[in-house]
């Protein structure tokens, strides 16, 4: 009835599960009635849950991203103390069944729920917004995909309470992953929940191809186009080339471990080489799908903040382009160490610090960007000069990483773990930070505190440096990743301190969520709102319309007649317009349709790492029923009448100008 | 509206960061990579200075170069010229694009020649007749087999100091990385196939050893020492191992494999010849057989 699943299954001889598991239960019970108290679940279905809105699409992206960037920090700081425990043969508290775990969930977690759903919420909030479209291409599509990455969340964090997760690394190399070395679902988990989240993430990378090369608004040529949503296009072109090589590895090893297949295991002619160069034929684009939107993210705060124009707009184009192609053909430098020839090394070699030539062009871009400006120092900007230093360190290290003779020693070591936490939090998340508080009055209509802004940076920054300089360190001390416990007390007092370092990222993170509160509670105080709908004096078109923008966006839509089109009106000085006539808006209706088959598709990924077929079964014809249903349905949009159009701009015209009077007076 | 302006601060931490870099070389023998015992990881340690000093030259002034702009160019310095408009130029464009390219274009000859040079499957040029010695990883520890002395060991090997050694690898398990850090490259362990590194000691020593490679439960104790000794103290640890009781056989192999947490080390003073070829065969089957790591 219940396949491999049964009581035994879920640890109660563990308190600290237990307890974490209970707890994160009492919070979703706690959400849940307050919901019911408070008469909310209207509201939450007819705005959340059946949402087609790229907006709020975009927002619910970043609401799993920060929630799973607490989770994936609270496996952090459990290794590093593990770590400055367990020296000298001492044992420390996490016996490896756990600590393997933890170090598997948190790359997972980090990586797939916590990064990519952050810069995917980004993408969702701005780019249609930038590009002047009303929303993307398939909305509905876009819901679903959401969905399907939330319930990989889910499925991640109930492998904590029923069953166990993966003790195989966050790449699940075989054949350790393979049946015979990992019999327990926790592979499995791992499994499903990626494949559910990964195949979001393609429909979301089609979606913005689409909506980027058709719905630009008339007049924005691709050489006028934003710098973000150009990484975005790149970003999206990446996404489609590289997951379905994801979806089809994962295939292969289910087929492995649940039709005995021998893709690769050791026996029968499985090769093992095979997966692992299909996986980081994925995983090298996947870390470009990650930075890249990062960042078009400075290359959107940089010209802001200096109130200067972006310099060398087509070189940032040529580099990133650039870069998109050759983060094809460096896969191989995450495994100089399986013994290929010398030739097919030195070539991975080369073509891996290729990327820097067009990297370091970015990084120069932006230095002669602030040249010459006027530049406010917010917490945008400290994000990015923060990025700039942190980053070509990273770089450089990233480059040691690509010479084969130096590899061949930093292979899989401490140092490699510092590299790429130094350009992931360097690069990527100090990216997606600044991206957060530069729209975020956009998507919510008002500023975030700049004061708990601020703090998070300074507290990220150091505490990185804290915790990681120590590491590469070690790493020239021969110390390796993934141990559990370790006897060598020259490295004792390194981890240590990486520990510290940990402690300060705790209170970086801890200001963010300060700064969340303080702000939500104060947003209606003069100095928070966002009034005019242009809070930074912006150049391109998010800017232009109010904040939040009304839900079909713009009611004209916009014309654009060169780059930073935005910047260009207000020069030639918009308020001098005269109220537009209006005409009817074509908008796509909300529908429960993508939450319903997401959330079946969760069931159907339990139900399969368990083994209860007749659930799979019931579940998958769910699936295809409720897609039939809804392809069925002919309602799936309506016109806003003109009058409503007018309505709406109306108030917003009044709340302006009511703004402006004051300021006058 | 505008917003309120940020009076500049200081720029971040960078003195600790170089502090920390610099520091590193100079450091004493607990770096074991930067203390390389043997002519290979010696190599590769002046690679890794070299390419590094290379990139400090550009890294260097890029970080200056960003304090002093975002110093000079704050909101706040109303006499700093400001150009608005300014967004291209030619000259900077070719310095954008030449300095990163010229850094490169030695690091990538610099790549080739030492890529091909350090080669692990590349005997070492030194005249002497190397030393065989197989090695298998199992779960979780490091089985050697000495074809030449007919013996073998569990997480210890010796081997004379400046005597190249030709280390063959398979694995009888999952994945692992076979690494000495004191004597230079590592190289992954694979079932089914056999990959190869030529490492040599220049001086006496013992030195730790592990898999670098993640490998399951055991797998932070999968350790061994690799002492690098005298031509006569290698003969006696060899005589040693010879007198052990405990015998290889093909029979009894499955037993010493099993997993095994912390596993002691342990001699064979006779080992089936042929065993380690054995180990590998095991996995090839009837099915298309892949050769060793990519090597014609
Ligand atoms: C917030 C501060 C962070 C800390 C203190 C931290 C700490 C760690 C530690 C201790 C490890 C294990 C190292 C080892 O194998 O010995 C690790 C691995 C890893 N981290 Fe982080 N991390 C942080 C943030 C991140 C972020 C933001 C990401 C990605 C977006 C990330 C991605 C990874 C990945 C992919 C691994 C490899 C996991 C594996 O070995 O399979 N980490 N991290
Ligand atoms: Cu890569
Ligand atoms: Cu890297």
């Amino acid at each position: 009835m219940f396949g491999k699943l049964t009581l035994a299954d879920i640890p109660f001889d563990q308190p600290i599960i237990i307890g974490a598991g209970g707890f994160m239960g009492l919070v979703v019970l706690a959400v849940l009635g307050a919901i019911t108290y408070f008469k909310k679940w209207g509201y939450i279905y007819h705005e959340w849950l059946t949402s087609v809105d790229h907006k709020k699409i975009g927002a619910m992206y970043i609401m799993v991203a920060l929630v799973m960037l607490l989770r994936g920090f609270s496996d952090a700081i459990m290794m590093r103390t593990q770590q400055a425990m367990a020296h000298d043969g001492l044992p420390g508290y996490l016996p490896p069944h756990h600590y393997d775990q933890i170090f598997t969930a948190h790359g997972t977690i980090m990586i797939f729920f916590m990064a990519m759903p952050f810069m995917i919420g980004l993408m969702n909030i701005a780019v249609p917004l930038q590009i002047g479209a009303r929303d993307v291409a398939f909305p509905f599509l876009n819901s679903f995909s959401f969905w399907l990455t939330f319930v990989g969340a889910i499925l991640v964090n109930v492998s904590l309470v029923i069953g166990e997760f993966g003790q195989t690394g966050w790449l699940a190399y075989p054949p350790l992953s393979e049946l015979k070395f990992s019999p327990g679902v926790g592979v499995d988990y791992y499994i499903w929940s990626l494949q559910l989240t990964g195949l979001g993430t393609l429909l979301t990378g089609i979606n913005f191809f689409v909506t980027i090369v058709k719905m630009r608004a008339p007049g924005m040529t691709w050489m006028r186009m934003p710098i973000f949503t150009w990484t975005i296009f790149c970003t999206a072109i990446l996404i489609m080339a590289a997951f379905p090589i994801l979806t089809v590895t994962f295939g292969m090893l289910s087929l492995d471990r649940y039709l005995g297949m021998h893709f690769f295991t050791n026996e029968l002619g499985g090769n093992q080489m095979m997966y692992v160069n299909l996986i980081w034929a994925w995983g090298h684009p996947e870390v470009y799908i990650l930075i890249l939107p990062a960042f078009g993210v400075f290359s959107e705060v940089t010209p802001t903040f200096s109130q200067k124009r972006l310099f060398g707009y087509k070189a940032m184009v040529l580099a990133t382009v650039a870069i998109t192609f050759l983060s094809f053909v460096v896969w191989l430098h995450h495994f100089f160490t399986m013994g290929a020839g010398a030739n097919v090394n030195a070539f991975f070699g080369i073509t891996t610090m290729l990327i820097s030539i067009p990297t370091g062009v970015k990084i120069f871009n932006w230095l002669f960007t602030m040249y010459k400006g006027r530049i406010q120092f917010t917490s945008m900007m400290w994000w990015t000069v923060g990025f700039m230093i942190t980053f070509v360190i990273g770089g450089m290290t990233g480059v040691m990483l690509a010479i084969p003779g130096s590899d061949w020693v930093l292979h899989n070591s401490l140092f490699l773990i510092a590299h790429f936490h130094n350009v992931i939090i360097g690069g990527v998340l100090f990216g997606y930070m600044a991206g957060l508080t530069y729209w975020f009055p956009k998507a919510f209509g008002f500023k975030l505190n700049e004061k708990w802004g601020n703090a998070s940076f300074w507290f990220w920054l150091v505490g990185f440096y804290v915790a990681f300089m120590p590491l590469y360190a070690l790493g020239f001390m021969g110390m390796t990743r993934r141990m559990n416990h370790y006897d060598n007390p020259d490295w004792t007092p390194y981890l240590q301190v990486a520990a510290l370092g940990a402690l300060l990222v705790l209170c970086g993170i801890l200001s963010t969520v300060i700064q969340l509160v303080v702000s939500i509670r104060n947003r209606n105080l003069p100095e928070y709102q966002d009034v005019t709908g242009d809070p930074w004096n912006g150049r391109t078109l998010e800017w232009s319309t109010s904040s939040p923008p009304p839900f079909y966006n713009f009611a004209i839509i916009p014309e654009v007649h060169e780059l930073d089109a935005f910047n260009e009106v207000k020069k030639r000085g918009h308020e001098a317009r005269a109220v537009p006539t209006y005409s009817d808006i074509h908008m796509p209706r909300n529908t429960p349709a993508g939450f319903a088959m997401a959330l079946l598709a969760g069931v159907m990924g339990f139900a399969l790492i368990w083994h209860i077929w007749w659930l799979v079964a019931l579940m998958f014809v769910s699936i295809i029923g409720t897609f039939i249903v809804r392809s069925c349905n002919d309602d799936i949009d309506y016109y806003v009448p003109a009058e409503e159009v007018a309505r709406i701009e109306g108030l917003h015209r009044a709340r302006v100008a009511s703004l402006e009077m004051t300021h006058v007076a | 509206m505008r917003m309120k302006r940020w009076p500049g601060k200081r720029a971040p931490g960078l003195g600790g960061v170089m502090a920390t870099l610099a520091m590193l070389p100079l450091a004493g023998c607990k770096y074991s990579i930067l203390d390389p015992k043997g002519s290979v990881g010696l190599q590769e340690k002046n690679l890794i200075l070299i390419s590094t000093l290379a990139m400090l030259l550009i890294i260097v002034p890029v970080i200056i170069m960003t304090v002093v702009i975002a110093w000079r160019y704050r909101a706040s310095n109303e006499k700093a010229r400001f150009e608005p408009d300014w967004g291209h130029s030619v000259k900077i464009e070719l310095f954008c694009w030449g300095i990163p390219s010229v850094i490169i274009l030695f690091l990538a000859v610099l790549t080739w020649n030492t890529t091909h040079a350090l080669d692990p499957y590349r005997p070492l040029a030194d005249g002497k007749k190397p030393i065989t010695i197989e090695v298998v990883a199992q779960d979780w520890k490091w089985m050697f087999i000495y074809p030449e002395q007919g013996i073998a060991t569990i997480n210890e090997v010796a081997f004379p100091e400046g005597t190249p050694v030709d280390f063959r690898i398979t694995s009888d398990s999952v994945m692992n990385a076979f690494f000495i850090p004191e004597l230079g490259s590592m190289i992954y362990a694979m079932a089914g196939m056999t990959t190869q590194i030529n490492l040599i000691a220049d001086q006496q020593g013992t030195f730790p050893g592990m898999s670098a490679m993640y490998s399951g439960r055991g797998f932070s104790d999968m350790r061994f020492n690799a002492i690098a000794t005298t031509p006569e103290k290698f003969q006696a640890w060899v005589e040693n191992a010879r007198k052990s009781p405990a015998v290889l056989t093909a029979a009894d192999y499955p037993k010493v494999a099993a997993p095994e947490e912390k596993a002691p080390v342990r001699y064979f003073s006779k080992v089936e010849p042929d065993l380690f070829q054995q180990i590998i065969a095991k996995y090839l089957g009837k099915a298309v057989s892949f050769n060793s790591g990519m090597k014609e």
